[in-house]
């Protein structure tokens, strides 16, 4: 690493950063140190320690199936049972927001680095995203536990879940990224995006199935990006019992793109001020 | 190998800075009034896209203003300058952390800087975990850290709490360990800012050692402090920055002798713009010589000398807050308020002259926010930051141990009156 002192580079207001993405890939280690601080320092003294990583997901998964199974009685899709409906949908919802929730924080949360030390500063929020790609691994042991509970088994279609995975992550990433950044300049945002979560997990079929929405209404309820991905999950662990809605699954692939450049777009744009105003 | 390393072109930043004028109103409907075209201006500066300010005036201030120069290969050079000069500002703008508004920079190597030492440290993660965590932070690969470990250990001689979280550290080892891990940076171009102000005496030579040793390997060091002593030692260029402006560049005793003649100097051309019926047109710290000065000697006692223009109030006072280097304030003084004591009701020009008691104020730097007051509490002319100084040790009674507002003792260093004495406790008598 100490061979570059012929690296060149020149510092002037306004200049995008030929560099950066190279920064960025030479940094790699610091994104993992980051994340793995993350991790590390979450379950420092408290009793049960790592057990909250599995309590946290199972009793939100109780509680959903609860209400909207037992006491609002909503339908499930095909036989399967509604525990594993709803954990099929939590997983991502849970995956996506705390992205949201962590990521757009982060900067502000970290600004004793970013107004000491330079590093692309986009580390800090993907760094979270690698803390919240570890909980969904937690999660998905328990849902490998609960199928087995219920006698569920996941045919091939299981061997797409990766790819609504990543799915889960860009879309989250896309808005917490452009958050991150407006944060850093105006603090109003930070008690935005708390009630935006809260709100997002209501107009998410995270509880239910997108299928209780009128055919006529869901080309519009894709518009949420989440659903696009939800319904990706339920298809890729139910298998058969839940066919994906095609144009639905277009529409929140499209807004992802739209949202993800946008957040990207905003993030470098603002990111050389950051020290400025942190 | 006298290649350019750092070229610097007319560079210059700014910042908006806002004021809040009326700081000291207690009416509510003016609070209220207030807060409301507050939240209008920024609203409206939020459409804009602009950066959210406090204060109710705003102001363009410029840190750094067309500085211009070049550093070679293997040259150690230190900036220096007084509170505000724009030291730090510049080295941010190096080490790519601020952005700047005019010129540019052309850097060719790899660059490192410490602008402070324990950047990232988590006060939960144990001694080694820091290592790793703050090495990567500074730049340093794993690999490096790793092939580097017992080094930083062996400097840093805390390797029996290398397991403990930092938290449960004293002040001393936990900076002792952050400047070993910065200590063992390898890289062409280093910039370093204040960072040896830490530890006892003894550290503190280390420290000093270790910067020699790193200057004499060949590598480019821009090296900003406080400590004459230690720039005159590790240098042979300095860089003298006055109100943003490169005012010498030149061999270092040169550059020191610059910057003390422009200490004296520089004072009486001040513009603090005027309240409606005073204005304080110089503020000076003075030594025990009474001349003025920057640099406070803990222990004795504060004199300040203020001269104010009074137009035509009746018992003008002043009111005086002591500010540690994070603006924090330290201590505040008010003349109507604790001495019963106002200006003449003749309009003229007047010098007084405050001693205050002494105090064992920590190393580093401070300031006086001075401010005119007519009765009953109105605050009249109000001049933030009018007296900049700096201590550069402190060690009351001559110990090994060198307060520093930057080890989290807090600014005092409480002194004992008279002895300490220990009694043994009799065993109550039931």
């Amino acid at each position: 690493m100490n061979d570059r002192s012929s690296e060149r580079l020149i510092l002037e207001a306004g200049r995008a950063d030929r560099q950066y993405w190279w920064d960025l890939w030479r940094y790699r280690e610091l994104f993992f140190i980051l994340a793995w601080r993350d991790v590390a320092i979450r379950y420092k003294q408290t009793v049960i320690g790592l057990a909250w990583a599995f309590v946290r997901p199972f009793m939100t998964m109780v509680v959903f199936t609860v209400v909207f199974g037992k006491i609002a009685k909503l339908p499930t899709e095909g036989t399967a049972p509604y525990a594993v409906l709803v954990f099929a949908g939590l997983l991502p919802w849970t995956l996506a927001s705390s992205i949201l929730n962590d990521a757009s924080g982060s900067v502000t949360g970290n600004a004793q680095l970013v107004s000491k030390v330079y590093f692309p500063r986009l580390i800090i929020p993907l760094a979270t995203v690698l803390v919240g790609l570890i909980d969904f691994g937690v999660s998905l042991i328990i849902l490998a536990g609960v199928m087995a509970w219920y006698g569920v088994m996941p045919d091939w279609h299981i061997l797409l879940l990766p790819v609504f995975v990543l799915l889960a992550v860009l879309v989250a990433i896309g808005p917490a990224l452009w958050a991150a950044a407006m944060i850093v300049k105006y603090r109003d945002f930070r008690f935005v995006i708390p009630f935006a979560v809260q709100v997002g997990l209501y107009v998410s079929p995270v509880g239910f199935s997108a299928k209780i929405i009128p055919a006529e209404w869901q080309l519009l309820y894709s518009l949420n990006p989440l659903v696009g991905v939800i319904d990706g999950f339920r298809w890729a662990i139910l298998g058969g019992e839940s066919p994906l809605y095609l144009p639905g699954f277009a529409i929140s692939l499209l807004v992802t793109a739209g949202m993800l450049w946008f957040g990207i777009h905003t993030f470098r744009r603002t990111e050389r001020r950051f020290a400025d105003m942190i | 190998m006298a290649d350019t390393v750092i070229r610097a072109g007319k560079l210059g930043k700014s910042f908006i800075i806002g004021h809040n004028k009326f700081q000291h109103s207690a009416i509510l409907g003016e609070a209220l009034v207030r807060s409301a075209r507050s939240v209008v201006r920024k609203g409206a500066d939020m459409l804009r896209g602009r950066a959210v300010v406090e204060g109710d005036e705003l102001e363009e201030f410029w840190a750094l203003r067309d500085v211009d120069f070049e550093i070679k290969r293997g040259e150690v050079v230190s900036i220096i300058g007084r509170n505000g000069a724009g030291k730090t500002t510049l080295l941010k703008i190096l080490s790519r952390i601020l952005e700047p508004t005019t010129g540019q920079v052309e850097l060719n190597g790899r660059v490192a800087s410490l602008l402070e030492v324990g950047t990232g440290f988590h006060p939960e993660l144990t001694g080694r975990e820091n290592i790793f965590l703050n090495g990567a932070i500074l730049g340093m690969t794993r690999r490096e850290v790793l092939t580097k470990f017992d080094q930083i250990v062996d400097f840093s001689g805390v390797e029996k709490f290398l397991d403990t979280p930092v938290k449960r550290y004293s002040v001393g080892m936990y900076a002792r360990l952050a400047f070993s891990v910065a200590a063992h940076l390898e890289t062409d171009i280093l910039f370093v800012d204040e960072v040896l102000a830490v530890g006892d005496a003894e550290f503190q030579k280390r420290c000093l050692d270790r910067m020699s040793e790193v200057a004499s390997a060949g590598r480019t060091v821009l090296f900003v402090s406080h400590n004459l002593a230690a720039v005159t030692a590790l240098t042979r260029r300095g860089i003298v920055l006055k109100d943003g402006q490169l005012i010498f560049d030149g061999p270092v005793e040169a550059a020191v002798a610059h910057y003390s003649a422009s200490l004296a100097k520089g004072k009486a051309s001040r513009d603090w713009g005027r309240g409606r019926h005073s204005a304080i047109i110089a503020a000076d710290l003075l030594d025990v010589h009474g001349m003025p000065t920057d640099a406070y000697e803990p222990g004795t006692p504060i004199r300040l000398r203020l001269e104010v223009d009074a137009s035509d109030t009746l018992g003008l006072g002043f009111n005086m807050q002591l500010r540690d280097a994070n603006n924090l304030p330290v201590g505040f003084y008010s003349s109507n308020a604790f001495s019963q004591r106002t200006l003449p009701s003749q309009p003229g020009r007047y010098v007084c002259t405050f001693d205050l008691q002494p105090l064992f104020l920590a190393s580093g730097d401070y300031s006086f926010d001075l401010t005119t007051v007519s009765p009953p509490a109105v605050v009249d002319h109000d001049v933030p930051n009018a007296i900049l100084f700096h201590v550069a040790t402190c060690s009351p009674g001559g110990i090994a141990y060198d307060f520093n507002q930057n080890q989290g003792d807090g600014v005092l260093a409480l002194q004992l009156e008279g002895r300490l004495r220990i009694e043994s406790k009799p065993p109550a008598a039931d």
